[in-house]
């Protein structure tokens, strides 16, 4: 009598098994063959644009998205070409990344630290983004570099302007493009002095997180080390709509400077404020009162409207720049878009063009191929002149604009005017510099993925 | 005290706001017995309608400078307004200046016809279904509102300024035995705490001295009872419901030119008004009132530096802390009546 070895507990656990496999993501099978997350087939790769599509940063993220189109569309060879055309590294030729084509997946991060991470895990394990770029916040930007870490991707962020990215929570598999709190400090100091002298006493009001604290010590620091005083600093909530109650008792202060560490809707709502409190036209102490916004964007500056007119800043990128690279983005996104890219824009492209080009002199897709090829990389004609991606913290380094809110504009898009273009030595630093975490601060180890 | 007298003042100005939207909170909630979560959509939507009649005031066409470039270097497209063709570039100006007063105007039938909409369209189908079930309704639609708003113009917060007459600052410290600028307050601030204080002034005065308002109140306190008078009180509390909207509104216009409106504004205040009219007494309109004015002030003093600076975050729970307080000492509000909310 024969004896069958199948049994009904059998068949339903090999079945249980089997379906378990095919049914695993993407990036763990893709792993079994080529020893990364998500590598991408011979036809297409999948790249992962995850940017505020909600929430108070939602019109930087549109505009992120917007350049990353783009940025796609050059890559693939469509449109005019973009800044390939003036790149100072010439291995894409418009056929995609290594002759594949580019896809994109997009994601919402909704300005939230955990729905952005649910959006890049998502991306990642569902469809199988290679990359995963993007980020109107710092707070988003760390949480999501730290989980591309964990997944075996790399991070290619977008604006995010916080020390911490590139300093104390810096990772190997993270890359930032966008200048930090730090070199705005070292490039405005210098202009603030020069514009209101060293006898000046300020009172900094702080977005209440990871930017704020930040901006406001590397403000402090560098405005000190010019003979500022800091009177008083107050932490604001970042839901803070009206500012009244925290405005209305700087002018008694002893203070003649008001530093307003604010992004976004907070800056347009601050600066009101301050403006309605009569600060622009009071007098402190002998002299004019005057307020400084550290981190500007064209975007802000139009919701600020008449407010912004005559008040110093920084910016990563502004669209009235005469290089090559940076006329014939807006060129580019200009003919579009029918309007201007905004500084948020500008580094998201500009992103994605650096991964694209790296994976291509890398000649893989592999992570740790892909940072290898970043690390140190020196290039031009990408808009911000010469540009350093250091290697010890992933950090591009390059000129610094110093800009203020334009007198008389000329049209709905020309609100801020560069008066100083501060060259990249005097916004250096070591990588160990304790406002970017000190000697602890590392980049641990790459991470091709399980 | 300096600073006492300017967080007074910005008291009793945030608190005009919260006792404008918590008047229509409780209207609304006593007349229908509907908790709207929607109520801080429609002062957004106030403020919406600053927005818009600014744009519509500044609505233009173009017309091709050759002698200027624009960002692509094609010759420039300059803005001619139509108010300024039509009524002269001073007149013109003046016009669009104007823009938020304007607005309420236009914000008056505009929110009437909102609620209106609201009420017969949607929340009379959730009259007899638990509060539960209306809150989930009126929040999803104050959700749908905010995103309209945000689709139509975008996330950022629009600049929506008050008339330059109106823009200045009053020296109050010289009134107050102090030097010249010690306590400088913005003018329009000082508009904002009059109109609220007049707008409250009129619907007391509607409902307490009109014959509509007294039925209104008599529904209010019994509706059965008014019902079998023959009374058809669902009419006039419909009408109750667009005028809540319409306070709603015109609070939200006037507010526009002090935190420029953003999609967000709804949900920003529709918690704390909630706090305001549970803190007040449900169903009672003055102590919606003086709650919105006395949570205003207490908001303000904490938000003071010296504050923050000892208690680091005190300003964000303020509010609550205090609400929690009074729940336990007077666990119906400070104007509560018995049996409201309470089968």
């Amino acid at each position: 009598m024969s004896k069958s070895n199948f049994t009904r507990r059998g068949v339903l656990k090999t079945g249980a098994i089997a379906g378990a496999g095919l049914t695993l993501p993407t990036y763990l099978r893709a792993d079994g063959h080529t020893g990364f997350t998500n590598a991408p087939g011979d036809s297409e790769v999948v790249l992962g644009f995850n940017v505020p599509q909600t929430g108070p940063y939602a019109d930087e993220g549109a505009d992120e998205l917007r350049a990353y189109e783009l940025a796609v569309e050059h890559l693939n060879g469509g449109g005019d070409g973009g800044m390939l055309n003036t790149f100072s590294s010439k291995v894409l030729d418009g056929t995609g990344i290594l002759g594949r084509e580019v896809k994109y997946v997009t994601g919402d991060t909704q300005t939230k630290s955990d729905a952005a991470r649910a959006s890049a895990r998502s991306m990642i394990e569902k469809d199988g983004a290679i990359m995963i770029t993007g980020g109107s916040s710092s707070g988003v930007a760390v949480a999501v570099q730290a989980l591309c870490q964990e997944a075996g991707v790399i991070f290619m962020a977008g604006l995010t302007h916080s020390n911490d990215t590139t300093g104390k929570d810096r990772k190997a598999n993270g890359f930032r493009h966008f200048f930090n709190s730090y070199m705005t400090g070292a490039a405005l100091a210098p202009v603030l002095a020069a514009q209101y002298g060293t006898d000046r006493k300020a009172y900094h009001l702080t977005a209440d997180y990871n930017w704020g604290y930040t901006t406001e010590e590397a403000i402090k620091a560098s405005t000190e080390a010019m003979g500022w005083e800091t009177v008083n600093s107050v932490k604001t909530p970042l839901t803070q709509t009206d500012f009244s109650s925290y405005i209305a008792p700087v002018l008694n202060s002893g203070a003649d400077v008001l530093v307003l560490n604010h992004y976004g809707g907070n800056m347009i709502n601050s600066l009101t404020s301050a403006v309605q409190f009569g600060l622009r036209e009071a007098q402190a102490n002998g002299q004019n009162f005057e307020i400084v916004v550290p981190l500007y964007s064209r975007l802000m500056a139009r919701g600020a409207g008449e407010n912004v007119k005559g008040i110093f800043g920084s910016t990563n990128w502004h669209w009235s720049l005469q290089d090559e690279g940076s006329q014939a983005f807006v060129r580019s996104f200009g003919t579009k878009y029918g309007f201007p890219p905004s500084q948020a824009a500008h580094t998201t492209y500009v992103q994605t063009m650096l991964y694209a080009d790296a994976v291509t002199r890398a000649g893989s897709f592999a992570p740790c191929a892909v940072a290898e090829a970043l690390e140190d990389f020196e290039f031009d004609g990408m808009g911000n002149g010469k540009t350093l991606y250091r290697g010890d913290d992933h950090q591009c380094f390059k000129d610094v604009l110093v800009v203020k809110g334009k007198e008389n504009p000329e049209s709905e898009f020309d609100l801020l005017e560069v008066v100083e273009v501060t060259p990249v030595d005097q916004v250096m630093y070591d990588p160990a510099h304790p406002q970017m975490g000190g000697a602890d601060a590392s980049l641990g180890e790459c991470n091709n993925g399980a | 005290m300096d600073q006492i007298i300017v967080q007074i003042l910005n008291g009793l100005d945030k608190g005009s706001a919260y006792a404008l939207i918590a008047l229509g909170l409780t209207l609304i909630f006593g007349t229908l017995g509907v908790v709207n979560f929607a109520h801080g959509a429609l002062f957004m939507m106030g403020a919406f309608c600053a927005v818009i009649t600014s744009k519509i005031l500044s609505s233009s066409h173009k017309v091709v400078d050759d002698t200027r470039t624009d960002f692509l270097g094609n010759p420039l497209e300059v803005d001619v307004f139509y108010v300024q063709d039509w009524f002269g570039e001073a007149a013109g100006a003046a016009i669009m200046d104007w823009a938020v007063p304007l607005a309420i105007l236009i914000s008056i039938p505009v929110m009437i016809l909102i609620g209106f909409i609201m009420e017969r369209g949607l929340i009379k189908h959730f009259y007899k279904r638990p509060h539960a079930d209306q809150i989930l309704v009126t929040f999803g639609l104050a959700i749908v509102m905010g995103e309209v708003i945000k689709y139509y113009f975008g996330a950022n917060p629009i600049q929506t300024p008050a008339p330059d007459a109106l823009s200045g600052r009053v020296d109050f410290g010289v009134w107050f035995g102090y030097g010249p600028n010690a306590i400088v307050y913005p003018m329009w601030r000082l508009v904002y705490f009059f109109f609220s204080a007049t707008i409250i002034a009129a619907v007391f005065a509607f409902l307490q001295f009109t014959t509509f308002g007294m039925v209104v109140r008599a529904g209010m306190a019994d509706r059965e009872t008014v019902g079998l008078l023959g009374i058809d009180i669902d009419k006039r509390f419909t009408f109750m419901f667009g005028l809540a909207a319409a306070v709603a509104g015109i609070a939200g216009v006037m507010y526009a030119p002090i935190v420029s409106p953003a999609y967000t504004m709804g949900m920003d205040w529709l918690v704390l008004s909630f706090v305001v009219v549970v803190v007040g007494g449900m169903g009672s309109l003055p102590g919606a009132v003086l709650a919105g004015f006395v949570l205003g002030i207490i908001e303000s003093f904490a938000s003071m530096p010296s504050i923050v600076n000892l208690l680091p975050g005190i300003n964000q729970i303020v509010i609550y802390v205090v609400a929690i307080a009074i729940l336990l000492l007077r666990p119906r509000g400070l104007m509560g009546r018995k049996g409201v909310m309470e089968d």
